[in-house]
């Protein structure tokens, strides 16, 4: 065998294929068939303007509850995913930046879904 | 004309098909892209998710060609913001269990595994062009078309690159083997 030959059976032991973790086969899993059952018409216009006030939070968040427990979950990990992008400067910035992140998000998915 | 919608239920199972047949593939791919185990995790859902999204015009403009490539491409893209948000480079030092988590015999692994981790360390030294090809090939066992195709060039600039690739990578092992 030449050299190059023996040098490529080498690279291709040393980058031999890596199995996924067990949990994140089964999250994946569990995340992707939960996204395809989304409850889109109970959660369909949501604005961020009217998240504004508090008193609209309910109706949405009951909906995701009821419908959307792992898609809830989904826009949670990706929401979470960015917070960790950044700093907020106090408490009440972390609240409203996490809330606009998660139904920022919702809505993203909805369109994605839909489409 | 445009192909009729196919139902959102087939899409789904077909979906689902994909995932199963390339969940290594795009673990692996990002497993070695970027180092650690906690990152690739997060890039491989990343890319998952991506593709669900894309899905059904992905199937539509690929003809029926494998869709590989257009995965292993959402996982490029993916890494390539990886870096650029966290101002990263690749490490050099790949999680120390990679050479047991990957199916190596137990006389490789006692006899080898100092040349191994020499060339992932190598691997990690490379461009990155270099080291996504050497990635596709030998981790995936992609064919110079798929690679082609995942990284947006000729099939003729695709072997050149592994080729070069593959010769810089000797290069720089051997100099560390020298260097020892």
């Amino acid at each position: 065998m030449s050299e190059s030959a023996e040098f490529e059976v080498l690279l291709r032991r040393a980058l031999a294929p890596v199995e996924p973790p067990a949990d994140l086969s089964q999250r994946l899993e569990t995340t992707l068939a939960n996204l395809t059952e989304l409850a889109a018409a109970e959660l369909e216009g949501w604005e961020l303007e009217t998240m504004r006030d508090p008193r609209n939070w309910a109706r949405p968040a009951a909906a995701a509850v009821v419908g959307t427990t792992a898609g809830v979950a989904l826009v949670l990990v990706r929401a979470r995913r960015r917070a960790k992008r950044r700093r907020p400067d106090n408490a009440l910035d972390a609240a409203e930046r996490a809330l606009r992140d998660v139904f920022g998000e919702a809505g993203r998915i909805l369109r994605d879904v839909r489409r | 004309m445009s192909a009729p919608t196919k139902p959102k239920a087939q899409l789904d199972a077909e979906f689902s098909e994909l995932y199963r047949a390339h969940l290594r593939d795009v673990y692996s791919y990002s497993y070695y892209r970027i180092g650690n185990h906690h990152d690739a995790e997060d890039l491989t859902e990343q890319t998952f998710l991506q593709a669900y999204r894309h899905f059904e015009r992905a199937q539509r403009e690929s003809d029926g060609r494998p869709l590989r490539p257009w995965l292993i491409r959402i996982a490029h893209n993916l890494a390539a913001n990886y870096y650029r948000d966290r101002s990263r480079k690749p490490q050099t030092h790949i999680d120390d269990d990679t050479v047991l988590a990957a199916p190596h015999d137990t006389e490789s692994l006692v006899e080898g595994r100092e040349e191994l981790q020499r060339i992932l360390e190598g691997v990690a030294e490379l461009p990155d062009d270099r080291r996504e090809a050497l990635i596709m090939r030998f981790a995936l066992g992609m064919d110079n078309r798929e690679i082609a195709r995942a990284m947006g060039r000729t099939d003729g600039a695709t072997k050149v690159l592994l080729h070069r690739a593959t010769r810089q990578l000797e290069q720089i092992v051997k100099e560390r083997e020298e260097a020892a």
